[in-house]
């Protein structure tokens, strides 16, 4: 579990900020730009020391303002990727690499050093490669990740992207990974802290994140939608879908490169999602499923959104209020939920040392 | 050159040297604490570190002669304890060139180390490094520059230090004669012009050659930094 209480007061900027999430797990601190992220993270890697509050991890207390404990940030045995760059200019990159290597020796024992070389493109700039380390004690209990791919361009995000997961799945070491970009947080994240002028707005596990109404007052209305984690139960290679158990219910979903049994995300988006009172045949929708009406919220742009129970999961839906009305749709009534299987492309994420199919 | 300019130059030479060799570990701890630490009298302390730039070097040197003087407390328990006079010696004439040139010295390194982002030592931090370790495996290296120039300007200004020497450390030949006191006296003296002017033109040399040394060096360090 990760403990996080701060208030860190700036000026024209004040940071009061609770959460506690468990761990292992990556933690997405996510809002927007100037809502206070980079402070909170700053306090939780102990650079910035808050003005009351406390940051326990597990059973060590990292900062408690009550009774004065403030670890240094070089005991806390974090690793930290900041957002902007910080090379030692007098260091060469070998150098740069080594500086940590040194002090905190045991981070190789988990990353191979010839991977990470690899993966960065450095090898060849390096005279010899660095001999296996046996891990210590000191090895990091915390990954900080400030917006890590920020400064990189679209293809090398992509490059990138596959190695965080992999880290996350190695690793068992709790992660906080801040970004304000959803996609990214949707890829990595366990659980979700969503931040607003240094405030966390709503904080919890991404799928049940995913159904908040905070959430959307940060995200662009054609992002909403219900985030589900299932289990991949079988394959149609040439049909181009795979089945995943959501709960107690079956989705087909467009997914390539995944195997039976691999626990996969997806993100259904209520732009796509139909509803209807009858149930409907003929119709090249891949998805219907039985559901009952939990909540209608009203958006702006004369829209609602329309919370399902699947019997289980619980999907979003946004239809218009002219079809809401045409319906006669209410709390409590029992739809049929439409899910194209191609709705879910681009938001569908292995997840969790999910096995990819050699492609 | 007769033995008189040599004299008075390698005297020069060796005052400079040993009053850099004196101010440079303090200089960059002051220029340290001016940059990173706050403190209550921060202002107060940066004040009174650049007082030799705006005192008369005159008054700097009544002011050594007042607290180091054969007579003066602290004078008196360095000759009682540790046989060390400063009056009128080698050394009083490098530590008032150095009291002198300090600041050219604190502000040099100042400026390279407020160039440093403070976001390296971030990092460092949290790679494990704690206080001394990073100071020295980063804050040290980056502040080289500054270093470099301070040492390389206070030693230049230090060849040339007149008031502060000739009041605390006398005016003797051989001992506390630097060029600017043989030329000084030679001025004085009624057939001393060819060598006031001679003097004169090798003070003009090494003053220049000073500087261009300075430019030359944080010029190549700089760009071994990349920046």
């Amino acid at each position: 579990m990760l403990r996080v209480s701060v208030v860190k007061r700036r000026p024209g900027f004040t940071l009061a900020a609770a959460f506690a999430a468990p761990t292992p797990g990556v933690i997405g601190l996510f809002g927007r730009s100037g809502s206070g992220k980079s402070t909170l993270i700053d306090t939780i890697a102990g650079l910035l020391p808050p003005d009351e509050g406390e940051v326990q991890l597990a059973a060590s207390v990292l900062t408690d303002t009550r009774s004065g404990i403030a670890v240094p940030p070089e005991r806390r045995r974090i690793g930290y990727v900041f957002q902007d760059s910080r090379l030692f200019p007098h260091l060469s990159v070998a150098g740069n690499l080594r500086y940590g290597e040194k002090r905190a020796r045991s981070i190789f024992h988990y990353i191979r050093f010839e991977e990470l070389l690899e993966l960065l493109g450095l090898g060849p700039l390096l005279e010899r490669r660095p001999h296996e380390l046996s891990g210590g004690e000191r090895q990091p209990q915390l990954l900080l990740l400030d917006e890590p791919l920020a400064s990189l361009d679209l293809a090398r995000r992509e490059e990138v992207l596959p190695y965080l997961e992999r880290l996350r799945d190695w690793l068992s070491i709790p992660m906080v990974y801040v970004s304000h970009q959803f996609e990214e947080v949707l890829r990595l994240a366990t659980y979700l802290v969503l931040l607003e002028n240094g405030r966390v707005l709503a904080a919890g596990p991404v799928g049940e994140m995913s159904l908040r109404p905070e959430l959307r007052t940060v995200l662009a209305p054609d992002l909403v939608g219900a985030v589900l984690d299932g289990l991949v139960t079988a394959v149609d290679a040439a049909g181009g879908t795979v089945e995943l158990a959501v709960g107690s219910g079956r989705l087909q979903v467009s997914l390539r490169d995944v195997a039976a049994g691999a626990r996969v995300r997806v993100q259904l988006l209520a732009r796509d999602i139909i509803l209807a009172t009858q149930p409907v045949h003929s119709l090249s929708v891949r998805n219907a499923l039985r559901g009952t009406v939990v909540e209608i919220t009203p958006e702006e742009a004369a829209s609602v959104l329309v919370r399902v129970d699947v019997g289980g999961p619980v999907l979003l839906a946004r239809i218009t209020e002219a079809a809401r009305r045409a319906l006669g749709l209410s709390p409590g009534d029992a739809v049929w939920v439409l899910v194209k299987a191609v709705s879910t492309r681009g938001h569908a994420f292995r997840l969790f040392g999910a096995p990819a199919r050699a492609s | 050159m007769t033995s008189v300019e040599l004299d008075a130059l390698r005297l020069s030479l060796e005052v400079a040297a040993r009053s850099v060799a004196f101010s440079l570990p303090p200089a960059v701890v002051v220029a340290w604490i001016l940059t990173r630490a706050r403190f209550p009298g921060r202002m107060l302390f940066d004040a009174f570190v650049h007082l030799p730039l705006v005192l008369p070097p005159v008054a700097v040197g009544y002011a050594l002669l007042l607290l180091l003087g054969a007579r003066a407390p602290l004078g008196a328990w360095l000759r009682a304890h540790f046989g060390i006079q400063l009056p009128f010696t080698t050394a009083g004439a490098a530590l008032a060139t150095a009291v002198m040139t300090f600041p050219l010295m604190v502000r040099a390194m100042r400026l390279s180390l407020e160039g440093i982002d403070a976001g390296l030592e971030a990092a460092a931090r949290t790679l494990g490094a704690g206080p001394l370790d990073r100071f020295f495996s980063i804050t040290l290296p980056l502040m080289l520059p500054g270093i470099l120039a301070g040492a390389v300007t206070a030693f230049a200004a230090g060849l040339g230090e007149f008031g502060a020497v000739i009041t605390f450390a006398a005016n003797i030949p051989g001992v506390t004669r630097t060029l600017p006191l043989a030329l000084y006296t030679a001025m004085q003296s009624p057939d001393g012009e060819a060598v006031a002017l001679r003097l004169a033109i090798l003070s003009f040399m090494l003053g220049l050659t000073g500087l261009l040394a300075v430019e030359l060096l944080v010029r190549g360090v700089r760009r071994r930094l990349g920046r």
